[in-house]
């Protein structure tokens, strides 16, 4: 199912709330991209009465299973759930089946993408073939298809010398890599946070350790190096600190984390509850505090969902034996507005920096604006109605989350990519 | 209203218990003592005592079970627990059967969802689910009406053990409140120490822990609990002495150096028992690695009670499965007694 939203030559937006300046005013998309004033009358006039307006948000780090895990996700509903959420871009791990270590499933990516017309999809590439850890993929060729940045993603590159060589091979094409970091030996098949929860409920547990361990090994080959690096969700006090120190020695880091982490912890998992199993796992609540502190002053980029959908068969299951993961581009916004935000924590324009322009530099993209000649990416939000999730209304083939019935606010009503509708909840077009 | 048959006696007195029983009990499964309340604990004991005699009598069989069915499903090995259970099931008249490890759709990798359906629709009673996967026996109870006993779950919890330990200190020292426990052994996989933890914790006991530090769960401090890395000082004055099976054929990822270092420094000795209470009894779940957890005198001593022990587990399986299967029947139960005493009106005007 392709987007088969109407095609408006141009549309006029309304009475719209502009994130930045919280002015109302209106927004003209003509030809896929923002202008000062239409050449002929609007198609559509959207009546934005009560929304604001943010730039398409981009997500870093998403799994779209497509291809080989179809039963999951595939390209098409992944996307759709994505514009869903707001998003006008979103980068897949390359653990599919092939691999995406090479061109041919990069270009199957982004041309099935474009196929599905509801969200762009800028492919990361495996950086060891793979995503063995042993030899480097094809960073040079998938670059040039089009793969954004490279990562082994779940399946850490055990050997620090490997991880070397991917970062000095992947900078001299101007591309990032971008590390899960988890050491195996000392995760050691663990299924929740080493913690109060593993130690009670009789669970193998992952020490904070494995993360924060990995985290400064990447950070001191970058430094030693002098490339760039990018850690993936990080969910440790420790973590967030070793990012900080390294920042402030001049390390080329970025770091992202996701809403589970600073929504939820490990109290999450009681009653065995699969939803809430993911990895990194959900940690304790200095350590949330401390992510949310690592959004606050900077040492955290970009807010990312690690959206893993996952087959029912996956997850209803024994504890242990359920896979990791949750999905997460449908909660994304509204988790950012109504625990960060209305929180307290963090303003509207640097949540969305975080979900914005922060990941358009990592993916060497064009960062989204609503100013006149930007394409017209956006997403159309209600700051105002609190609603209770409803994992039904996910357009995701998955329903693993841990956020059912949570009340939240920040809805996206209506998202359009490049001029072209790909969500509408028909609250604002509906005549 | 429809006519039922008139029950005799007995089966009226057996009812009342029941229904007695079953308003004291807050759920019809026994998933782990972290749920249990006090008063739960002290139901469980009454009425294990009243097992145990009937157990004593010559003819060793009731029927509080008549017309039940209980499947023992042991997802791992076992050999006293699954017996221990099977002999209670028989003792109360229950239709029995098993399923196995080595049972052709475990092999064949049939999940948990599909086992938890096909005993549901064979009108199962009661479930009893040893399972290698902590929360396993949870999962079964979140989708099957029968109810389920947890029989060991992974390194979680292993209640029927922990009862028949609280059931055999009772017998040996009248009270567990205010008794010194010390357990030592690989604290880290043993649901039957999370068991006796929360357990004895509840009714007024103090635990101690012993156990070499990689076989120490990290945030072991924060159960109710004491811990010790010194067997010795955990043994100080102690009522109870409870060795841990240390799982020989888990050892592959190295936890301590040798047997031998692990019996010099962990092993239940004649040190030990200097230094724990004169009447201080010895305890073990069993099977005892004998000579790594503790040399078989220790094991054999005048005041080992570890084969007491296993004679109290058919006792307290007896009550858990009476009390669950009286909880399950409360409602129906109490409907029946109503119609009984309008019975009994109209026969006495």
């Amino acid at each position: 199912m392709k987007n088969s939203y109407p095609v408006y030559k141009n549309i006029e937006i309304k009475n719209i709330k502009n994130w930045q300046t919280g002015q109302t005013g209106e927004l003209f998309i003509e030809e896929g991209k923002f202008v000062s004033e239409l050449t002929a009358p609007a198609e559509l006039v959207i009546d934005a009465q009560g929304m604001t307006a943010l730039p398409g948000l981009i997500d870093v780090h998403v799994h779209l299973r497509d291809p080989g895990f179809e039963y999951r996700e595939d390209i098409f509903t992944g996307t759709k759930a994505a514009a869903h959420g707001g998003f006008t871009a979103v980068a897949p791990m390359p653990n599919t089946n092939p691999v995406a270590d090479t061109v041919p499933v990069i270009r199957y990516q982004i041309e099935k993408a474009a196929e599905a017309g509801y969200c762009r999809v800028l492919p990361i590439g495996a950086a060891s073939k793979g995503q063995a850890g042993r030899e480097l993929a094809e960073i040079g060729l998938m670059a040039e298809a089009g793969a954004v940045a490279f990562s082994d993603d779940g399946v850490p590159i055990a050997s620090a010398s490997m991880m070397r060589k991917a970062m000095e091979y992947a900078a001299f094409f101007d591309r990032v890599i971008i590390s899960h970091c988890e050491d195996p030996e000392l995760a050691n098949d663990g299924v929740c946070n080493e913690g109060i929860i593993s130690t009670e409920m009789g669970l193998k547990g992952i020490p904070s350790i494995a993360e924060d361990i990995m985290i400064d090994r990447e950070t001191r080959i970058a430094e030693y190096l002098g490339c760039s690096v990018h850690i993936a969700h990080v969910s440790t006090a420790g973590g967030v600190r070793i990012v900080r120190e390294a920042k402030a020695r001049g390390v080329k880091v970025t770091a992202e984390t996701c809403p589970h982490y600073f929504t939820l912890t490990e109290e999450a998992v009681r009653g065995f509850n699969t939803y809430a199993k993911v990895n990194p796992p959900l940690r304790t609540e200095a350590d949330r505090l401390a992510v949310i502190e690592g959004l606050k002053d900077g040492t955290l980029d970009i807010i990312a969902t690690d959206h893993a959908p996952h087959h029912e068969d996956e997850k209803d299951l024994e504890f242990s034996l359920a896979n990791n993961g949750m999905i997460g581009l449908e909660t994304c916004f509204p988790l950012v507005y109504t625990k960060l935000v209305e929180g307290g924590h963090l303003s509207l324009a640097d949540a969305v920096e975080k979900l914005t322009a922060n990941p358009a530099i990592l993916l060497k993209q064009e960062a989204p604006s609503l100013e006149v000649g930007s394409s017209a990416d956006l997403t159309l939000v209600d700051l105002d109605e609190a609603v209770a999730y409803d994992a039904a209304t996910s357009f995701s083939k998955a329903r693993n989350t841990p956020f059912r019935g949570m009340e939240l606010k920040g809805y996206p009503q209506l998202t359009i990519m490049a001029g072209k509708i790909t969500w509408d909840s028909g609250k604002l077009t509906a005549k | 209203m429809a006519r039922i048959k008139p029950l005799t006696t007995a089966e009226r007195s057996a009812l009342r218990t029941e229904v007695e029983a079953a308003k004291q009990l807050s759920s019809h499964h026994l998933l782990g003592m972290q749920d249990l309340k006090p008063e739960e604990i002290k139901l469980i004991m009454d009425t294990a005592f009243m097992m145990k005699n009937i157990l004593s009598i010559r003819t060793k069989k009731t029927a509080h079970l008549q017309g039940r069915s209980v499947i023992t499903f042991f997802a791992e090995n076992s050999t006293r627990t699954r017996l221990s259970f099977d002999m209670a099931c028989k003792y109360l008249g229950a239709t029995t059967s098993s399923i196995g490890a080595s049972d052709a759709s475990l092999k064949k990798g049939e999940n948990l969802y599909d086992t938890a359906k096909t005993l549901e629709m064979m009108s199962t009673d009661i479930l009893v689910v040893r399972h290698p996967q902590s929360g396993a026996p949870h999962y079964l109870a979140s989708r099957m009406d029968a109810s389920v006993v947890n029989a060991g779950d992974g390194m979680n919890e292993h209640p029927t053990q922990a009862l028949l330990d609280m059931m055999t200190m009772i017998e040996y020292k009248g009270a567990i409140k205010g008794l010194k426990v010390a357990i030592a052994g690989d604290a880290m996989h043993s649901r039957v120490m999370r068991s006796n933890v929360w357990a004895l914790s509840k009714v007024g006991a103090e635990v101690r822990v012993a156990a070499p530090p990689t076989m120490t769960p990290r945030y072991l401090d924060q159960m109710p609990c004491i811990v010790c890395h010194d067997v010795r000082e955990a043994c100080e004055e102690v009522d109870v002495i409870m060795g841990l099976r240390v799982q020989l054929e888990r050892q592959r990822s190295a936890l301590f150096p040798s047997i031998n270092e692990y019996a010099h420094f962990f092993g239940i000795d004649a040190e030990c028992l200097e230094l724990a209470r004169p009447d201080a009894i010895i305890m073990h779940p069993g099977p005892c690695n004998h000579g790594v957890e503790m040399p078989t005198y220790i094991h054999e001593h005048e005041r080992s009670v570890i084969h007491e022990q296993v004679a109290n587990g058919v006792a307290v399986r007896m009550a858990v499965l009476f009390l669950l299967n009286a909880k399950r029947n409360a409602k129906r139960a109490e409907l029946e007694l109503l119609e009984i005493q309008s019975d009994t009106d109209q026969i006495d005007y």
